[in-house]
């Protein structure tokens, strides 16, 4: 269970955030415009890696704001958490 | 007849307090401070349990929390039983029970303990290869097994006690109060760190408590005395809280950890009473430093778990702790130095020590001479090669080990004994520090696994660390915990230590015998009855990993988790496959470290469902009123009003047909509500819904459909425009808070451009839904001052107005199909507003409704429900609703996956209404649809999503998806049930006005 420290509220635990998936996947501007596979690409595909992962994280149970985490899947270390719209930082 | 073996008189137990308690049925007699195993062994009783497998008879074997053997059920027949329990762990008190497990009829003469002399049927992986043929006699077999098997008995009924959960914050928690434990969390509090030290005994101290090697010197007193002395100015440390009889379970990431605080299960049923007994401490804490301390090994040779054989040290703590000698013939067996010290405590007290058998060649330390001097004979490089006596020790028989520890020579001795401490070295308790994620190495010198890379903030100190001389422990902990906490000088820095000097130890995993492996058993894994030969067969029948070779053979799978075996198994393994240790790696140490309770880990979350119930503001309306309630979500919902005994089919057609002859009233109070506001509202909604937002008027509605990215369908419901920036979208009760979320989402993270706010007001407005051709009639009667005609107030429209003193917010909406308004009011006045409508209702026999009659009505008009009709699989255009998916739009959720080759095909499962030919056949919600009957396999089409017998129409109707049902109107499908085809033929989904003529009626 881990300690998560949402960026508008300060440390809460894991149970009051939801997980919402990778990170940085932009959602297409113009749509109609991508093939199939394209839009397959943005729709299903998801990586799940074994190590640092870029991810989205919402306050569920709180501020019920949305904001990006930078984890360690392989042992549940947090090394960042940053806004929507700000820049990962630099690995 | 028992005779009694204590000693001396110990300090811990209190000989002026005389308990009895019964073990088997037998009255015995102990002090208060034993625990049940010191008890029973002060009176002689070494025969406890039997074993798992071979039932063979077993003793107690540890003092502590690590015991394979002395596994007892605690208040047997009561609701307060416990199955599992270690007899080492109970502490007695006036009339506590207890009896053996996993034997039948007695401990004493038990049936299974036949499996002991057919043992060489039972190899590892017997279960798995014997009862696997043939596949029918499974039941038989499995008979057999479970009346044979079994650890113990779960009480049957309610369990009397209170259970109670606690989260502490601190900076610092110590696990573990033994010397280490005590020394970090004294200097940690005195250094004004907020800090918790638990341990799982009662008494402080650890083992450091009853250390009797008059050679090691701390200050110039003994180890325990100037332990003791540490521990009573733990009374005055402010910052510090002491929690004993607190067994850490688990600890998980980010030093968040789980202990079990026992306080009640060592006090008189009376004193039980209305006490918490249990409470589980959630910790979070800024640094943690394990004192967890280190395990005793066993030696593994052959018979080496006869009653009376019990580790060395356990031997010592109840001669030195609780002045309990655990025979009158000692032996023992060991590979280092500390057996010296337990044969000294035995013959300090005037207890016979016949012999110690040490595997080394010789040890020069001061205490070993000690011992010479005292007379007691030592044999050098000899190993046990077997045992004797079935229920209790009686002889060991022993033999010189060649030089390099492989085989024995020479003639064999027999010494009689009626206990035997064995000493195999220490194991670090690293099990919870494992738990945290924490990584260990292999310390190919000492033999052991030691900490090595940490994961939270936390260190391993005292023996869990690898530490396990006191010069090195005190010098270790000081520099660990200066490191940590950040401090400088420490009341450590100036002690002086003297030890006695240690020889290394000789460490072989499996001992040798006369007799060859297939005729020994030597056993590791006691509780489970794994001995070295079944993890050797593991291993060439081809198993190689550690995690492999521990799931065949059960070794350290007993409740137990092998705390004392496992190393021999790592050792065995690495010797046999010829591989270090450190390649090998250990198996993995999941919690609890020591079973919880299941009250404890419930707590107060006892008797009713732990959930929430959601209650409309109606609800003791609908109470009063007979009504039957079901669950949508959280929220508790009428279903339907039975009158004068009326079932449910009854009682359904009766508020159907009343709703479309004269007026129904229906609570509607549940449907979610999001007030959404901001300049760009409309374009919000033009974004999440499929149809187009923009023209809509203000005071006028519209039904949307929001679809996934996917392109499926999520929710529908009504949106009214309220202002022009301003408007109330309705959600399915279900999916209120998730569309809420996924609105959100959008906006924060997709959109934030947008200037929109959105505000659950789901429980802010109770609903009244007024429903059928004399809805208006009603409201009429109540409302003050609006003009209700079509031209001012036409069907999808809404108006602001009063209802008595109750503003209220009146959509003109309809999911039944029959001329209705849903009349929302500010939610405490719901109640109100809704016995108004009732008393304005009675003379058009106003009828209430409930979620039943709701599905059956709209089902008459083919409107679909979200989750019923829909799966997450359905497009709009499955649902045949093309006419709501905008073609003009640009984008909006899902559009695009409209038009993937997956959601194009003409083969898809698609909404139909089914009939069948015999019109009284009402068909089942999720039966199967085909077109052949005389085909095998049959493809199956579709499946039935709603079916109802509709009162209106006087037939059955139903809503099913079938494939490419679209092209199929008036085609003749079956639905085949267990006993009966059923005929039915596909038709329009809307079976009743299909003209929607009686909206306006
Ligand atoms: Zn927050």
């Amino acid at each position: 269970m881990f300690l998560i420290n949402c960026p508008y509220c300060g440390e809460r635990d894991q149970q009051e955030f939801k997980a919402g998936g990778e990170a940085h996947i932009e959602r297409p501007k113009q749509p109609t415009e991508l093939s199939d596979d394209e839009w397959a690409e943005y729709l299903f595909m998801r990586k799940n890696i074994k190590g640092v992962q870029f991810e989205r994280w919402n306050h569920a149970h709180g501020c019920r704001k949305w904001f990006n985490m930078v984890r360690d899947t392989s042992n549940d270390e947090i090394k960042a958490i940053y806004k929507m719209g700000e820049k990962p930082p630099a690995q | 007849m028992t005779k009694t073996l204590r000693v001396k008189s110990s300090e811990y137990i209190d000989e002026t307090n005389r308990i009895s308690f019964k073990f088997n049925g037998k009255t015995y007699h102990g002090f208060k401070g034993d625990t049940l195993a010191s008890a029973l062994l002060a009176n002689d009783v070494h025969l406890v349990g039997r074993s798992f497998k071979y039932h063979r008879p077993r003793g107690i074997m540890t003092s502590g929390s690590e015991e394979p053997n002395a596994i007892v059920q605690v208040n047997p027949g009561t609701n307060r039983t416990e199955p599992n329990v270690r007899a080492t762990e109970v502490e007695i008190y006036e009339g506590l029970e207890a009896s053996s497990q996993n034997c039948w009829p007695s401990v004493e003469f038990d049936i299974g303990g036949i499996n002991n002399f057919l043992s060489p049927f039972f190899p590892a992986g017997f279960y798995y290869k014997t009862f696997m043929w043939p596949a029918s006699f499974w039941e038989k077999y499995e008979f057999f097994i479970r009346h044979s098997a079994g650890l113990g008995k779960s009480p049957t009924s309610s369990d009397p006690d209170i259970y109670d959960h606690r989260n502490i914050h601190c900076d610092v928690l110590v696990v573990g109060a033994g010397i280490s434990g005590i020394l970090a969390a004294k200097i940690a509090a005195k250094k004004n760190f907020k800090t918790l030290l638990v341990d799982e005994k009662n008494e402080l101290g650890g083992s450091t408590i009853f250390e009797n090697n008059e050679f090691n010197k701390i200050d110039n007193k003994t180890p325990s005395e100037w332990l003791k002395k540490e521990i009573e100015e733990l009374k005055n440390i402010k910052n510090l809280e002491i929690k004993t009889r607190t067994s850490v379970a688990a600890y998980h990431q980010y030093n968040y950890l789980l202990a079990r605080e026992n306080l009640t299960d060592h006090l008189e049923a009376k004193d039980k009473t209305n006490k918490i007994r249990q409470r589980l401490l959630k910790i979070r804490a800024k640094k943690v430093i394990l004192a967890t301390g280190a395990l005793e090994r066993p030696l593994i040779f052959n018979n080496n778990d006869r009653p009376g054989i019990m580790l060395s040290s356990a031997v010592k703590k109840y001669s030195e702790f609780y002045g309990v000698a655990c025979g009158s013939k000692n032996v023992f067996f060991t590979n280092n130095d500390s057996a010296y010290e337990s044969a000294l405590s035995l013959y300090n007290k005037g207890i016979n020590v016949e012999a110690i058998i040490d595997i080394r060649e010789q040890s020069e330390s001061k205490i070993v001479k000690k011992v010479k001097e005292a007379g007691i004979k030592i044999y050098w490089s000899h190993s046990i090669v077997d045992t004797a006596g079935y229920k209790r020790l009686n002889s060991v028989s022993i033999m010189q080990l060649s030089n390099d520890g492989s085989s024995v020579t020479g003639s064999k001795i027999s010494i009689s004994c009626d206990c035997l401490g064995i000493a195999g070295g220490w194991t670090p308790a690293v099990h919870l520090y494992t738990q945290s994620g924490s990584k260990l190495k292999f310390d190919e010198e000492k033999k052991v696994f030691v900490p090595n890379q940490n994961t939270s903030e936390q260190i391993s100190v005292g023996s869990c660390g690898g530490d396990f001389k006191i010069d090195e422990i005190i010098k270790n902990l000081n520099h660990k915990l200066k490191d940590t906490l950040n401090i400088k000088g420490t009341d450590l820095d100036n002690i002086k230590v003297e030890i006695d000097q240690e020889n290394s130890k000789r460490n072989i995993w499996l001992l040798p015998s006369d007799k060859p492996l297939g005729k020994t058993k030597p056993f590791v894994d006691y509780q489970n009855d794994a001995t070295a030969k079944d993890i050797k067969l593991a291993l060439r029948e081809g198993f190689r990993s550690i995690e492999h070779v521990k799931r065949y053979t059960t070794t350290g799978m007993g409740t137990d988790q092998g705390k004392l075996g496992n190393m021999h198994a790592l050792g065995i393994i690495a010797d046999t496959a010829g591989v270090k240790m450190g390649e090998l790696g250990t198996t993995t140490f999941r919690p609890p470290y020591t079973p919880l309770t299941f009250g404890t880990i419930v707590g107060r979350n006892v008797g009713k469902f732990f959930d929430i119930f959601r209650r409309t503001s109606m609800n003791d309306w609908h109470v009063e009123n007979k009504a039957e309630f079901e669950n949508v979500g959280q929220w508790k919902r009428a279903w339907y009003y039975p009158i004068n005994g009326e079932t449910m089919h009854q009682a359904v057609q009766r508020e159907s047909k009343a709703a479309r002859e004269s007026a129904g009233i229906l609570d509607a109070s549940t449907l979610g509500k999001i007030d959404i506001q901001g300049s760009d509202a409309s374009e919000f909604l033009n974004r999440v819904y499929t149809n187009a937002w923009s023209k809509l008027a203000i005071g006028k509605c519209r039904y949307g459909l929001m679809l996934n990215e996917d392109g499926m369908v999520y929710d529908d419901g009504v949106t009214t425009r309220l202002g022009e920036n301003h408007y109330i979208m309705t959600t399915t009760t279900g999916g209120a808070a998730n569309v809420l979320g996924k609105l959100e989402d959008y906006l924060q993270t997709e959109w934030p451009e947008l200037d929109v706010y959105l505000t659950s007001v789901t429980d802010h407005y109770a609903t009244v839904s007024l429903c059928g051709p004399n809805s208006k009639k009603i409201l009429k009667k109540i409302i003050l001052d609006l003009d209700l005609s079509d031209e001012n107030f036409p069907h999808m429209s809404f108006k602001e107005s009063k209802i008595g003193n109750i503003q209220c917010r009146i959509m003109r909406i309809s999911f039944t199909g029959e001329h209705s308004y849903e009349i929302n009011v500010q939610a405490s006045y719901g109640k109100d507003l809704w016995e108004k409508c009732m008393e304005a209702g009675q003379e058009f026999n106003i009828t209430p409704y409930g979620t039943e009659t709701m599905h059956l009505l709209r089902a008459e008009k083919g409107f679909i429900i979200v989750g019923q009709d829909t799966d997450g699989t359905m497009t709009p255009i499955d649902l045949q609703m093309d006419w709501i998916v905008s073609k003009k739009k640009y984008d909006f959720i899902g559009k695009r996956s409209l038009y993937r080759s997956d959601t194009m095909r003409e083969d898809r499962k698609q909404l139909v209404g089914l009939l069948t030919d015999d019109p009284n056949i009402v068909l089942e919600e999720g039966a199967q649809i085909v077109s052949e009957l005389n085909q095998s396999p049959v493809e199956m089409l579709g499946h039935v999503t709603s079916s109802y017998f509709s009162p209106n129409l006087k037939k059955s109707i139903a809503l099913a998806v079938v494939r490419g049902g679209k092209d199929m109107m008036g085609k003749k499908l079956f639905v085949p049930m267990e006993n009966k085809n059923i005929n039915v033929t596909v038709a329009s989904p809307v079976f009743y006005d299909e003209k929607n003529e009686r909206l306006n009626a």
